[in-house]
């Protein structure tokens, strides 16, 4: 915790937890798709479900999801630009099964076709953690810059990949590991104290069983920055 | 770097340092990260500038809520008080009226800095602005008040808690305006000794106040709570600049909110099923806003 923790952060309103974190959830799904976003369905739960409309939680998912920081003023029109833009946008209210309360799924395809589903729950205060990727269960809190490196699960890989940033001199704050079976596609969540310059995630994605790489940003800016 | 976990503490480190609280919580920001102290000056002017702002459009411009339920009010005010109508208190209109006006762009999906959270987030610019423009302040000074607020904040938030849904409106309005009364004392010369006095004043005035939100939206009863939150603080730190004391210490006047907060039924901790949320208009604007039957 520090002082802009609690002065802070800037946001547009009215809640941090509906508003201010629902745009970092939509922003980190962007990020994780790419920038090509052809269509998103949105499905909230728990509190997201009842009370979106007068939190503008539709609006801050939307607003995340077209890039947009959670101080832009550009929040409250965002369905109104993302219609603009042709995007096909519809929202759903679910009821996920141990979930917690303010919960959203975006089940989003892109330009090329690709789809990619992302799972957030939006945790107090503004903070966020996403929690499922597709069918991997995962945990990722955008606070950090964050390195996803897709693989193949076979033995020595999280050696290869630290080795590779250790060369780099960066530095691991937080790291886990998701597979969805022995042997199958796994996923390295790394949270690091600086960004990866990109010759350092080139070789990372050479290397043998890894499938993708992937850098987000973190999508929590101090106050005032 | 000196660990600060109690009011008490961080008092005693200020007397002794012969300096101010928000000295002492700036030099702490920028060592631990290791950050020069300029740039977390800037940071704060930043956020004071975003107060600014909204404290203006609040009543400029149309903050009428998606929902419906709030918006107006702030100039609606403003009107009363140009056309005297209200009590005529000065400092009081200005102080009622700049919390509307923040909450209001809150409501209404404007920018605002949460302090401590975005429900909350009209009493320290409804405090620290009023102060600023009746005493003719210069920047750096309400600069340093909100370093001040955000010191206060901290503590509250490691012993207790900052959030509605897990506090009460204690831990929201409550916190808040133990800040603003702490920045307000600091701002007028009061002493560190003094600030957290304020603090224990203001935080025991709204011991028990629960969140009850129509509808779950941070508009009904959040909007005047800023109100009541601001209006708290100036008569806190007016005492604290008398040398009244809390009688029960400021410290364990946090515990005592963390203990209510506990044992406070989960209705009243911002699931809109108990308090205001529960009453039958209430009820009646929550189907009509989701379009229930």
């Amino acid at each position: 915790m520090n002082v802009f923790d609690i002065i802070g952060p800037i946001m547009v309103g009215p809640s941090s937890s509906h508003t201010a974190g629902a745009a970092r959830i939509g922003k980190m799904a962007r990020r994780l798709l790419g920038d090509d976003l052809q269509e998103a369905q949105i499905q909230f739960h728990g509190s997201f479900a009842h009370t979106y409309k007068g939190h503008g939680t539709d609006r801050a998912i939307v607003g995340g999801l077209l890039g947009f920081e959670p101080d832009d003023l550009r929040i409250k029109t965002s369905l109104e630009i993302a219609a603009g833009l042709g995007l096909r946008i519809v929202f759903e209210k679910v009821q996920l099964r141990e979930a917690h309360p303010n919960t959203v799924v975006i089940k989003m395809r892109d330009k090329s076709g690709k789809a990619l589903s992302v799972t957030g729950s939006s945790i107090g205060g503004g903070n966020i953690v996403i929690k499922q990727i597709d069918d991997l269960k995962v945990e990722i809190y955008g606070e950090y810059h964050t390195l996803a490196v897709v693989h193949q699960d076979t033995p020595g890989m999280v050696a290869k990949v630290t080795g590779l940033l250790a060369k780099n001199n960066i530095n691991i704050a937080r790291m886990n590991l998701f597979r969805s079976r022995r042997g199958g596609e796994a996923l390295m969540v790394i949270e690091l104290d600086q960004n990866v310059p990109s010759r350092a995630t080139k070789s990372i994605a050479n290397l043998e069983c890894v499938i993708s790489v992937r850098q987000l940003e973190p999508t929590k800016r101090l106050g005032g920055e | 770097m000196v660990h600060i976990d109690s009011l008490q503490a961080l008092a005693d480190i200020a007397e002794e340092k012969q300096k101010n609280i928000s000295d002492i919580i700036l030099m702490e920001e920028a060592e631990g990260k290791e950050e020069n102290i300029d740039k977390v000056l800037r940071q704060m002017s930043a956020n004071l500038k975003v107060m600014q702002e909204a404290a203006k459009n609040g009543i400029a411009l149309d903050t009428k809520s998606e929902s419906g339920l709030s918006g107006g009010d702030a100039r609606k005010y403003q009107q009363a008080v140009l056309a005297g109508k209200t009590l005529g208190t000065g400092m009081l209109d200005s102080v009622i009226m700049r919390a509307l006006a923040v909450a209001e762009i809150n409501a209404s999906m404007g920018r605002i800095v949460a302090a401590p959270t975005a429900g909350s987030c009209g009493i320290i610019p409804a405090v620290c602005l009023t102060l600023m423009e009746e005493k003719k302040m210069p920047e750096k000074k309400v600069v340093m008040g909100l370093f001040t607020a955000a010191g206060i904040g901290m503590v509250i938030a490691k012993k207790a808690s900052i959030s509605g849904a897990e506090g009460g409106c204690q831990a929201e309005c409550g916190s808040a305006s133990a800040m603003a009364a702490a920045a307000a004392v600091e701002m007028c010369g009061g002493s560190p000794y003094m600030v957290i006095q304020a603090c224990g004043i203001a935080l025991k005035n709204l011991l028990g106040l629960v969140c009850d939100p129509v509808a779950g939206l941070v508009e009904v009863p959040c909007i005047k709570r800023n109100t009541i939150g601001a209006v708290n603080a100036l008569a806190a730190a007016n005492m604290a600049l008398a040398g009244i004391e809390s009688v029960i210490p400021p410290d364990e006047v946090i515990m005592a909110m963390k203990s209510i907060g506990d044992i406070m039924p989960g209705v009243l901790k911002e699931t809109a099923e108990g308090g205001l949320a529960a009453t039958s208009t209430g009820k009646r604007l929550e189907k009509e806003i989701y379009g229930i039957k």
